[in-house]
């Protein structure tokens, strides 16, 4: 009686074990934790990026609009999947775009915002990526929706999709 | 002759004490490393990593430690941004109790069974 118990547990024991690690092949191997609620986007001095000017990020942000704050580089091949996003959110009148150039080498940065064009309403450089750190980003490319209070009501941390660009629209629809 | 001995003396001190106030600092700044799980490479730590994250990540360490904050001062700063998910060694809370309990009841009930044996083979004996 003892030995089938036994036996019947350790059946159970392998087939939950079976069924987690099963269901852990479907997750995505890089793991980012839930957005925490009612986080605004960090005060920051940077260097604006076509005239290496200091910039306060007060100076970046008015009160009249939402802003896409978006993580880019000439070097990061996902950024050009998305840049045909961007390019329509520019169209939307509300909101604003901010790029920001991380690690990046000007001449090449330049070369890439003049073939694709130029979506951005402003660009500040990060040269070392500490900007990107304390913004709380994971990766290039990666995008904030702040609204006009800089409070993030999206993170979208890899390429803008189609998925995503619906996401960002609704949720302007939505706040009216 | 004395003066030359005791300015040699106090720039040798000097430079003592310098080397072991940055080693100190190198020291609390791998620990720091250590303890942080990198954003891309999510099996290393920032201190293993390479990335170019794990990279920014280590220099704002280094600034904050600069600008006067403590160890656990670093690591409110960046779970507020990143999550407790971050840190490599988590508090003890709520989500983490189970992360926190399961050990420790595992190593007990693991002794529990190994003495009963043991008193199980003396009684037979």
């Amino acid at each position: 009686m003892k030995n089938k118990l036994l036996g019947l547990l350790a059946i159970l024991f392998f087939l939950f074990s079976f069924v987690i690690f099963f269901k852990g092949l479907d997750k995505p191997t890089i793991y980012t934790p839930e957005l925490q609620k009612n986080i605004s986007l960090t005060n920051f001095e940077a260097k604006e990026f076509f005239s290496d000017q200091k910039i306060n990020s007060n100076e970046l942000f008015t009160k009249s609009n939402f802003y896409l704050v978006n993580i880019w580089s000439s070097w990061c091949v996902p950024c050009r999947d998305e840049h045909p996003f961007l390019l329509k959110l520019q169209n939307e009148n509300k909101v604003k775009l901010i790029g920001i150039n991380y690690k990046d080498n000007k001449k090449n940065a330049l070369k890439f915002i003049e073939e694709l064009s130029n979506p951005f309403d402003k660009i500040v450089s990060d040269k070392n990526g500490t900007l990107s750190i304390k913004l709380g980003a994971y990766g290039v490319p990666e995008s904030f929706l702040i609204d006009q209070d800089k409070k993030i009501l999206k993170k979208i941390v890899g390429p803008i999709d189609q998925k995503s660009y619906s996401k960002i629209i609704e949720i302007l629809n939505e706040t009216n | 002759m004395k003066q030359i001995k005791l300015i040699t003396l106090i720039i040798i001190s000097l430079l003592i004490h310098n080397l072991s106030h940055a080693s100190s600092n190198n020291d609390l700044e791998n620990k720091i490393f250590k303890n942080l799980r990198c954003l891309i490479c999510q099996g290393q730590s920032v201190y293993d990593s390479q990335s170019d994250f794990a990279e920014s990540m280590k220099i704002v360490i280094r600034e904050k430690l600069g600008e006067g904050m403590s160890e656990d001062q670093i690591y409110f700063y960046l779970k507020e941004k990143y999550g407790a998910w971050l840190l490599y060694d988590p508090a003890l809370n709520k989500n983490t109790f189970l992360l926190w309990s399961i050990p420790l009841a595992l190593f007990l009930l693991g002794g529990a069974i190994i003495i009963r044996k043991f008193v199980v083979l003396k009684k037979t004996q």
